[in-house]
């Protein structure tokens, strides 16, 4: 069975959950922005918790079905539709052979997940059918989804009217608090700059994309000063190239800090300062351009204690589903 | 040389050698990148060489990140003890300099540069100090250059020239990077020179274009069969600049299919370089003769 593409939305792609082990040579782990998501809406429709599924951002796609499928759609308040038909989100559903999946505008987040039972069987590139665009690999000819795609579904049975229980779908809350662990090369910045940077107000900027979520709106970073080391360049802000942390928060020129995110390059000339912990991940991923933001400062014990937290959320998910 | 070590999130630790770049500082992370490799550590995931850093990738629900921490200090000794020399390759990339390609995507976008009036060449021949945009080119191809890291986008190697420190050019990267750059532009950014290995964002100065692919995903190409991406760490790089006349002869080849890389066996030992530089460049690039 296939997938018939009459619309791709605004820039739908193929994730699953990634493909770690190349990133030393350039190629990002890429997957799922919201893993969280991802693997929930596989276990609603009842596929492996790391099957692909598509990843629409912003917009929804229009796709017509040439089988009978469960579907479930979480992340993003993306509200689906069966033939005109409104359906919940966080819920599987039946579609029936030549009915049509569309969706109404967001209502909030960011990135839907539209989990088909069986998965979207397009051939991996180096174990994962992510797409990553820069590299050609994964998706579609390397590329995101375009209208007439016939998307391969592997062989799966889900079962309708499963539905995550509502305190156990995260979205952000408002401003998005997003904790960081500092390190790498905080000390490069003056105390005075540490301190602003978790007092601002920060805001989403408009260039916010799987490889990274810039911010604006708090005051420029001023650096300890320095003879700049050789080989880095003469900006206070640039280091000898060296390896990017995913999450990890980079400023060029002290004015507007990137979160690096899963399709990020893999190094290069610019300090960072820490990196956003693995649990506050996935939530970025739901981040709207112009989304308050407080950058919350947190240690090691803070971070670990937040994995845990996401990790049981999880597991309740998965014995609420099983 | 000073080792710094730091936590990249929960999930990283993150290990600079030195905060200068130096042959000394990228032996050394290399050799402690191969030591926590081989360690084979529970929960580590993945390791990064970097010019003169390295990162490890692991799964805190395996490991905790002091313990890792601890584990990959625990082998800083055995690095500083590891033998400076590698069995390498060297290989002979063509480059067409000053090329129609990158001359209008330096033009596109000269608002982004540290001197909007002329060209990234002739910017970089001025503050190394050198007459001519002709004169900066003999210095950047003369002698071979050293892989010091691989990354950025995929397969992008980032290369350090065997020359005196005093020797090496230096120029500042874009003043905000650009959202274009050439397919196989020749970049140059820090005392970096690199090849992006495919079309986008970039903020090193742009002075040439090779015909050579450096990745290949669909993994077509009789050199890039094995695997997509070509370079790896401690490879060596002797430019050789060609007009456009070989430029069109060698992408012919390349889309027959038939071009070959010249590549040939080398071994560098950093002491027998440190030594004698000039002595030592002269043999890498002789070997090439017989390749």
């Amino acid at each position: 069975m296939t997938l018939k593409i009459k619309n791709p939305g605004l820039a739908t792609s193929i994730q699953d959950l990634g493909r770690p082990g190349y990133f030393h040579l350039g190629i990002p782990m890429g997957g799922a922005m919201d893993r969280f998501a991802l693997r929930c809406a596989n276990m609603l429709v009842g596929n492996p918790e790391d099957a692909a599924c598509l990843e629409a951002v912003f917009m929804g796609p229009e796709i017509e079905f040439t089988q009978d499928a469960v579907v479930a759609v979480t992340g993003a308040h993306l509200p689906p539709k069966v033939d005109a038909e409104p359906r919940d989100c966080w819920t599987s559903f039946e579609v029936k052979k030549g009915q049509t999946l569309s969706f109404e505008f967001l209502k909030a987040g960011a990135r839907a997940y539209i989990a088909v039972s069986g998965g979207i069987d397009t051939p991996p590139a180096l174990g994962s059918r992510s797409t990553y665009p820069i590299g050609a690999l994964g998706g579609v000819e390397g590329r995101a989804i375009a209208a007439g795609d016939d998307l391969p579904i592997g062989a799966g049975k889900g079962k309708a009217g499963r539905s995550v229980p509502e305190t156990l779908r995260r979205g952000p809350a408002t401003p998005a608090a997003l904790r960081v662990l500092p390190g790498l090369y905080w000390d490069r910045l003056t105390e005075k700059a540490q301190n602003a940077f978790f007092d601002d107000d920060w805001k989403v900027a408009p260039e916010a994309d799987r490889m990274g979520y810039r911010f604006r709106g708090g005051r420029k970073l001023e650096f300890v000063e320095r003879e700049q080391p050789f080989g880095a360049g003469a900006d206070p802000s640039n280091i000898v190239d060296g390896c990017y942390s995913y999450g990890s928060i980079q400023v060029p020129g002290g004015t507007e800090p990137i979160v690096l995110h899963r399709d990020a390059v893999s190094g290069g000339g610019y300090f960072t300062l820490g990196a956003i912990i693995s649990a506050d991940m996935d939530l970025i991923g739901q981040l709207q351009p112009h989304t308050p933001v407080k950058f919350m400062r947190v240690d090691m014990d803070g971070a670990a204690a937040a994995r845990k937290a996401r990790k049981d959320m999880l597991a309740e998910v998965r014995a609420a589903l099983s | 040389m000073k080792t710094r070590y730091t936590y990249g999130g929960d999930e990283h630790i993150y290990v600079e050698m030195d905060d200068e770049m130096s042959l000394d500082a990228f032996f050394k992370s290399l050799s402690m990148s191969n030591a926590v490799r081989a360690a084979n550590i529970d929960g580590v995931t993945e390791i990064c060489p970097a010019n003169a850093s390295f990162q490890v990738r692991f799964d805190p629900d395996v490991i905790a990140p002091a313990d890792m921490l601890a584990r990959v200090k625990e082998l800083e000794s055995k690095a500083e003890t590891a033998e400076k020399r590698m069995t390498t390759r060297i290989i002979e990339i063509p480059v067409f300099y000053q090329d129609p390609w990158t001359h209008d995507c330096v033009m596109r976008f000269r608002e982004r540069h540290q001197d909007p009036s002329g060209t990234d060449l002739d910017y970089a021949a001025r503050i190394n100090g050198y007459d001519s945009a002709e004169a900066f080119i003999e210095a950047h191809h003369s002698q071979p250059w050293f892989v010091s890291m691989v990354g950025f986008v995929a397969g992008l190697p980032f290369l350090y020239q065997l020359v005196e420190r005093e020797k090496q050019l230096e120029v500042p990267k874009y003043l905000s990077p650009r959202t274009d750059t050439p397919k196989q532009t020749v970049g140059y950014g820090g005392c970096f020179s690199c090849v992006y290995s495919v079309r986008g964002a970039g903020g090193y100065q742009m002075f040439g274009i090779t015909p050579m692919p450096i990745y290949d995903p669909e993994e077509k190409l009789n050199y890039l069969k094995d695997f997509m991406v070509f370079f790896k760490p401690g490879d060596i790089v002797k430019w050789k600049p060609i007009d456009r006349a070989e430029y069109d002869a060698i992408l012919k080849q390349v889309e027959e299919n038939t071009y070959v890389p010249r590549i040939a066996e080398v071994d560098f030992d950093l002491e027998a370089f440190n030594a004698d530089m000039a002595g030592t460049n002269a043999k890498l690039m002789e070997a090439l003769n017989d390749a």
